[in-house]
């Protein structure tokens, strides 16, 4: 899209040209009011970009509201590039998730990598050393040849630009349905370590200071990216490729280094990475957080190609780019600490007092324009909401138990489900070791780092079964931040604080803003009980194709501290001889389980019920007798019941086996999907220490016999099934669908 | 002892290098930026892992050219060890400081896991302190580490024993030979792809790559310390 010739104001208007830059009409008239005259072509990009969704949360602003985003421990929750959470010792962790959705179903690889690439800058604009990686990805079934190609693509995506960078991939969801297959979820977490001394801020504070333009040089790529995420895929998406930005990891590399010793210097004033709408996001939302303006000089931007008009400088997405405030007059230093890593910082602007975003080109004004407008003041709607059909019908009905013939076939037939099936295939391709700190490597409940000069660690995970929160998103979201927890307590972390990223369909559709609003209230009073507040986040509308959209699926990143690496626990089963306990009553709930969508084909009824008191209550417990050195192993009961997290307990371990009793219908019993359930492993001789710390039932004994053995009260046989068997079966599904 | 860890641009396993010589190996280290002038202060040189110049063009391919590429082959030429691991021993290979060529793994796909190696000689400075066909593991992390050379390049290896790491089991790149380590025929230039600095603390699952570098201090030792 070269335009040589731009249309003039009154064109813009006479033509609703603005509304091709989704912009409506009401919103076109506003800013005509804001600038007291007609916007020119520049003028109305700006405003399109900061604008949209992606940029304003226009939409869910006032959902997002509800979140409890602050706690004794946080430093820094939403509105910067990442949050902030004291760990204690002068150090704080940075984490951030964030959605690339729509340039990873045009361009797979590079929308994934550049995903990569965004929310480690959000990291490091911080002042902080990333130091862990991690994901959560949804894709369509992999019977279909498109959906392989996504997520081959996106994962070597992902391992690409992490893997180049440095930076561990630790850990990860990967989820598989239907509902994801013209839109695939790629989010990205980044989590990073900082010395409180260090935090920076992007904020462009002192007038006469200089604004400098750092990293790669700005070319035609990504032009109205934070547009496009903005929007409906369609038949026509295909032609959106060209707003999809091309990394380089190295680049980023040099990026991530000169900056982390520009944080170190006192001539630096403010930080932030050029991400969704580049130059004009950074530029604004520095003025308008500071209370200042900026001007900028676009011949001095550097350019990677000839003849770009002020309209693709400012709206180019070309990544592996920083806009930084310095002192004026310490110009040269900063120059010359670029240089040694290979890089141009360039002066093209000054920090104003007039709150206006001004740009120069050619010798003349291109843009003037308030820079709270652009960032602060931009409209916010109060969607309508109303409750789906379905969800009445969905409530009405009675819990059902699935029919199930043979239990050792159906446990099979689970562990070769996608989504529970084990996900080595993904992650052998990360290099989740780099940096030397991975304490627990992908595959247990949550990664842990350890923090090198400290005997402390962090856990975290990324969680979200978005089949519960379609059924009920108001528990689902409540079961989302549940679990997350959950995964930090197995490893032997205390929960901290979240990060979100919300990914729904158009939220100009009531049903889905109703969804919206439902899981944000669910995960607020989730997020409340247990004492995580949410940091930051991201939210990614419009995941629809065609009309259809994906199950609402709010990511939730989480990360937790561990006190003492002596703390550090896994799933697996440790030696012959300990004893097993299930944490937990366990019901009849099938309802978005994977043992219905194996039986019907689709899910339907209640999501499974979740206490929060209970939760917390047994999460507390298990992290007493963890600290306390009373458990062995411990697992939550998650996808596919009971039988799967017994079996993902014995795999890896070199031989073992378990003998389990279960009680009731052994169908619920094995397989239904009630929450707060933990599988853990005890040493005999700590029985009666970890009885008297938690409510737990004896279930059973590690043996050394390779045998999965579950029988019933009076000793009848439900499931003996070989650990080396059922392990081939896990192990080998992935790579056998994308043979 | 007193171990140089090169940096380049993009090399991102040097931190780890640095601190499996400080922390675990107890021994000296200092980072060297990759246009230093000299490497004369230094006992042995350390080419960390990395994506060196983005692994642009070929992994190694422009990092060979670095200033401090001329230090290295002199520290070479003087004796002393040098150490490539993964993308220092691809920069090994273009310097031609080792023979042979890197190829894409079989897979086409970048692989990080835990592998077992075989110590195929352990009279080398590398790898005194490891017995002769002792099994151990050592984690790879790589998409270029499919070893190749010429039949008759590999028939002076095995007739030098130049060849000091393969494969145990599992080849998991399809390099010839199993070819994980070689070295240079006097012996104190040795690249492998198998990380020895991720593998030297229990904690992160394994300390198998501790002895690669304790072998080195001890024939330093050996060689230069009076009442060693």
């Amino acid at each position: 899209m070269l335009l040589t010739l731009e249309p003039g104001p009154e064109q813009i208007k006479s033509e609703k040209i603005y509304q091709q830059m989704g912009l409506s009409d009401e919103e076109f008239a506003m800013i005509e009011k804001i600038l007291g005259r007609l916007p020119n072509y520049t003028e109305t990009g700006l405003f399109s970009v900061m604008w949209s969704e992606h940029c304003s949360y226009k939409n869910s602003k006032p959902v997002l509201k509800k979140f409890p985003t602050t706690g004794e421990h946080v430093l820094q929750g939403p509105g910067e590039g990442a949050g902030i959470v004291d760990i204690g010792d002068e150090q704080a962790v940075v984490f951030k998730i964030e959605s690339h959705n729509h340039p990873s179903a045009i361009e797979p690889y590079q929308g994934a990598a550049t995903g990569v690439g965004g929310i480690i800058r959000d990291v490091f604009s911080m002042g902080a050393r990333p130091i862990a990686l991690l994901n959560s990805l949804r894709f369509g079934e992999l019977d279909s040849s498109r959906v392989r190609y996504l997520f081959k693509e996106v994962v070597a995506g992902i391992a690409g630009y992490g893997n180049c960078i440095g930076i561990p991939t630790v850990g990860g969801e990967v989820q598989f349905d239907p509902a994801y297959d013209g839109n695939p979820l790629v989010n990205a977490m980044c989590v990073g370590i900082i010395d409180h001394k260090d935090i920076k801020k992007g904020q462009a504070h002192g007038v006469g200071n200089t604004v400098m333009y750092v990293g790669a040089k700005t070319g035609r790529d990504g032009i109205h990216g934070a547009t496009f995420a903005s929007e409906e895929l369609n038949e026509q998406s295909e032609e959106k490729r060209p707003a999809v930005q091309v990394g380089d990891p190295f680049m980023e590399k040099l990026l991530l280094e000169a900056c982390l010793e520009l944080v170190q210097s006192d001539a630096l004033v403010g930080i932030q990475d050029m991400g969704a709408a580049g130059l004009t996001s950074s530029s604004a939302e520095m003025a308008s957080k500071a209370g200042s303006g900026i001007e900028m000089n676009l011949d001095l931007v550097p350019q990677r190609e000839s003849g770009m008009t002020a309209y693709e400088m400012m709206l180019s997405e070309s990544q592996e780019r920083m806009l930084i405030v310095v002192k004026k007059g310490r110009e040269q230093e900063i120059i010359d600490l670029f240089s040694k890593y290979g890089l141009e910082a360039v002066a093209i602007g000054k920090v104003t007092d007039d709150k206006m975003l001004r740009l120069l080109h050619k010798g003349e004004v291109v843009a003037d324009v308030p820079v709270d407008a652009l960032a602060e003041d931009a409209p916010v709607y109060h969607k309508p909401s109303k409750e789906p059909k379905y969800f009445r019908e969905f409530q009405a009905m009675e819990n059902d138990i699935p029919e199930v013939a043979d239990y050792k076939e159906t446990l099979l037939a689970l562990l070769k489900q996608p989504t529970i099936a084990s996900k080595e295939w993904v992650y052998d391709q990360y290099d989740y070791m780099v940096r030397t700190n991975t304490v627990v490597t992908p595959g247990s409940d949550a990664a842990v780092v350890r923090i090198r000069g400290t005997k402390k660690a962090l856990a975290m995970t990324t969680d979200c079964n978005s089949r519960y929160i379609y059924l009920d998103p108001e528990t689902g979201g409540k079961i989302a931040v549940a679990e997350a927890a959950r995964n930090i307590i197995c490893s032997g972390g205390e929960p901290l604080a979240i990060t979100d990223c919300l990914n729904f369909g158009n939220p100009e559709k009531p049903e889905i803003f109703w969804q919206l609003e439902k899981a944000v209230d669910g995960m607020s009073d989730a997020c409340r009980m247990l004492g995580t507040p949410v940091i930051g986040g991201n939210v990614s509308l419009y995941n629809e194709t065609s009309g259809a959209a994906v199950y609402p699926t709010p990511v939730v990143g989480m990360v937790g501290l561990v006190e003492d690496l002596k703390h550090v626990t896994t799933q697996n089963f440790k030696e012959a001889g300990d004893l097993i306990y299930l944490v937990g009553e366990t019901k009849d709930e099938f309802g978005g389980s994977e043992l219905q969508k194996l039986s019907y084909g689709r899910i339907f009824g209640k999501a499974p019920e979740l206490d929060l008191e209970t939760e917390k209550a047994r999460q507390q417990q298990i992290l007493n007798a963890i600290r306390a050195g009373l458990v062995a192993s411990a697992h939550d009961v998650a996808e596919g019941g009971f039988a799967v997290a017994v079996a993902e307990s014995l795999f890896g371990t070199a031989g073992l086996g378990a003998d389990v009793k279960i009680s009731g219908n052994f169908t619920s019993a094995l397989f239904s999907e009630t929450q707060s359930r933990f599988l853990l492993s005890v040493k005999k001789e700590n029985k009666e220490a970890f009885e008297k710390l938690v409510n737990a039932t004896l279930i059973g004994e590690v043996t050394d016999s390779s045998v999965l053995r579950i029988v019933s009260e009076t000793n009848d046989p439900v499931i003996a099934a070989d650990v080396k068997e059922l392990e081939s079966v896990w192990k080998g599904a992935i790579p056998c669908l994308l043979k | 002892m007193k171990f140089a860890v090169i940096v380049f641009p993009g090399s991102n396993c040097d931190v780890d290098m640095y601190h499996a010589i400080k922390d675990e190996l107890g021994e000296e280290a200092e980072y060297v930026w990759h246009n230093a002038e000299s490497l004369e202060e230094y006992d042995a040189i350390l080419l960390p892992g990395g994506f060196s110049y983005g692994d642009y063009l070929r992994s190694g391919a422009i990092a060979r050219f670095s200033k401090v590429m001329n230090e290295v082959v002199k520290a070479a030429e003087a004796g002393k060890p040098v150490l490539g691991v993964c993308n220092g021993f691809q920069i090994l290979l273009e310097a031609r400081l080792l023979p042979g060529a890197m190829r894409r793994n079989e897979s086409l796909k970048f692989i990080c896991r835990p592998v077992e190696l075989k110590v195929e000689n352990n009279r080398s400075m590398f790898t005194s302190l490891y017995k002769e066909g002792e099994t151990i593991t050592i984690p790879i992390a790589h998409g270029e580490g499919n070893y190749y050379c010429d039949e008759e390049t590999l028939a002076k290896l095995k007739a030098n024993n130049q060849i000091v790491f393969t494969y145990h089991g599992t080849n998991p790149n399809g390099s010839l030979a199993n070819i994980a380590g070689i070295m240079n025929e006097r012996g104190n230039v040795l690249g492998m792809m198998p990380h020895p600095e991720r593998a030297v603390d229990e904690l992160l699952g394994g300390a198998d790559g501790l002895k690669l570098f304790q072998s080195i201090v001890k024939h330093w030792r050996e060689a230069y310390v009076v009442n060693a």
